[in-house]
């Protein structure tokens, strides 16, 4: 069977969820082989998890060379892996920094790329939403090895434990590629919550919260429920979140299986973001706003009065 | 400082957007057509360059006739001049054609930093940065919420946005950089502005001008091809209730009710 490559989304090692989704979704196309890109010593945070979810084989190129520039070494690196194994195609995570990558490589391997898809036929048709999910369509690449950048909640991972053969790649990155380099990283706000992107429930806040001390409020439900915290944009504009935490047409695309929006009037910049989650909750004090047309549950209300409540049913309520 | 700053006009951001019935590429018709509203925090970024430290800042721009409004609004907003690549033959370019045809132009021109904006609100890709970066053969600074240049040095050092903070990020020009929303307050034009425009340089080049293959351009030399496309199925409206003081519980209740918590 022809090989699928994947490329491993992980943070120093510890792989994230849209791995997993990747590799079984590589599954029904063909023989997974998954690349970990990493810093030295990374891959053994990675191994088991990776042969958990059935990748067959790993790339493994760990190398201060990937992880200590922008783009162009790890794009060098997973371009000639495909154009050494010729795979049925290359699946990506949609975040910021492997849709970069992914769109370098379909440039070296002069592809045709793909992204945002929520779902791959066995036939390499994918299905993405476009215009903030209000237009459906199916696409198809027509030249060389197919790059797909892929939603992260497209697939449900499905374990396929075995034993993958390890390849390890000895990388050597053109001083070309190595143009960006990474001199500090700098960690503002160390949550602990799930990846925006990623969370099975968000719980976002907007204008109605009306000063930044407000989204306290938000986050305490969020963390009852496990949840990711994003933002419109007019509270990140206002400068009561950060701007890493957007939710529109212009910051995150989520489709989780709950979104709970808190003082979001749902407007088009809003719903672009958000309106293919499973199951929407609105909380707004208009009964004109409209999110009311859209969410499956709408109160109508003071936030301030049904945040905290609906926190402590919720605690009640997983507390037996 | 040489500086080039890429613009796209797309369909209002408001404006319901649709594809085309007939070739599936973006409906440009039936809607009011405006700049890419991020690309003005890269036109912004690019003016407040050149007030710091000299130089000279060219708008670049592929898409129709039409488009020429676009550049003529960051001419107004201070731009010194302006590149408009525009051929029937290019319509419905994906963007791997865009930056290979975009990369043609931009290197006539020399740049000391190439600037775009994070993504255009009207394909989302968020990869012309990155693509840019990988046809000119030059460092990647793309996600940058601040933008610090050392023209002595010949230095660029951005702030990169990541999940829970930033990379300080840095590399020799000439570069590009990619500006994210917020990076700065995009100026208004003013009337001033909008009558200096008028008499600004513009270049408009055929793809035969640009040197570009006709066949690897448009929809002829797009790498990908829509095969169906249909609206999405409207999400209709559920339940609304009003709060009577057990508005929390009631949602609670709703949750339970679908196995959600």
């Amino acid at each position: 069977m022809a090989e699928v490559l994947v490329l491993v989304e992980h943070a120093d090692g510890e792989p994230k969820k849209v791995t997993a989704e990747l590799l079984t979704l590589a599954r029904t196309l063909g023989e997974p082989s998954a690349v970990f890109l990493g810093a030295p010593g990374t891959y053994a945070k990675a191994k088991e998890y990776l042969a958990q979810y059935g990748a067959a084989k790993v790339y493994v190129a760990e190398s201060d060379d990937i992880a200590g520039y922008i783009g162009g070494p790890a794009a060098e690196v997973l371009a000639n892996l495909a154009g050494a194994a010729s795979p049925v195609a290359v699946l990506v995570a949609a975040t910021a920094d492997s849709r970069e990558v992914a769109a370098r490589v379909a440039a070296r391997l002069d592809s045709g790329l793909i992204w945002d898809a929520t779902a791959l036929s066995a036939d390499l048709v994918a299905t993405q939403g476009i215009f903030g999910g209000s237009t459906i369509v199916t696409s198809k690449v027509t030249k060389g090895v197919p790059v797909v950048v892929v939603r992260p909640n497209a697939t449900a991972p499905e374990a396929a434990p075995g034993t993958p053969t390890e390849q390890i790649v000895d990388v050597a990155v053109s001083d070309a590629a190595k143009g960006a380099k990474i001199v500090d990283r700098v960690v503002e706000a160390k949550s602990g919550r799930p990846d925006l992107t990623e969370a099975q429930v968000v719980v976002s806040g907007g204008r109605g919260l009306g000063a930044a001390e407000h989204f306290a409020l938000v986050e305490k439900l969020a963390d009852t429920l496990g949840a990711a915290v994003g933002a419109s944009r007019a509270a990140t504009d206002a400068g009561w979140y950060p701007h890493q935490n957007q939710v529109g047409q212009t910051g995150k695309t989520v489709s989780p299986q709950l979104y709970i929006a808190v003082g979001i009037s749902g407007a088009i910049q809003h719903r672009a973001g958000m309106q293919t989650s499973k199951t929407i909750v609105a909380v707004n004090k208009d009964p004109e706003a409209p999110i009311f047309e859209f969410a499956d549950y709408g109160l109508v209300g003071d936030l301030f009065n049904v945040v905290p409540q609906l926190t402590e049913e919720i605690g009640k309520h997983k507390a037996g | 400082m040489n500086i080039v700053v890429t613009v796209k006009q797309v369909p209002d951001t408001w404006a319901e957007k649709k594809l085309d019935a007939a070739d599936k590429t973006v409906d440009r018709k039936s809607v009011d057509n405006v700049m890419n509203e991020m690309d003005e925090y890269g036109v912004e970024e690019a003016l407040k360059i050149k007030e710091a430290h000299g130089g000279e800042v060219t708008v670049v721009t592929m898409g129709p006739v039409k488009a020429v409004e676009t550049i003529r609004k960051a001419l107004s907003m201070g731009a010194d001049k302006a590149v408009h690549l525009t051929d029937d033959s290019l319509h419905g370019s994906d963007a791997l054609a865009t930056s290979a045809a975009l990369a043609k132009v931009i290197s006539t021109l020399s740049p000391d930093l190439v600037i775009t904006s994070s993504e255009a609100s009207d394909a989302r890709g968020g990869v012309i940065g990155a693509l840019l970066a990988e046809r000119l053969g030059l460092p990647q600074l793309t996600q940058a919420r601040k933008v610090t240049v050392d023209p002595g040095a010949s230095k660029v050092t951005i702030e990169r946005l990541a999940d829970n903070g930033y990379a300080l990020v840095e590399a020799s020009l000439p570069a590009v950089v990619g500006v994210v929303e917020k990076i700065n307050q995009p100026r208004y034009p003013s009337f001033k502005g909008i009558m200096a425009a008028k008499k600004k340089p513009l270049t408009t080049l055929s793809a035969a001008d640009a040197g570009l293959d006709a066949a690897a351009v448009g929809l002829a030399g797009a790498a990908s091809s829509v095969v169906t496309a249909q609206a999405a199925p409207p999400r209709s409206s559920g339940t609304i209730v009003k709060d009577e003081g057990d508005g929390g519980t009631k949602i609670a209740g709703f949750l339970a009710a679908q196995k959600l918590i």
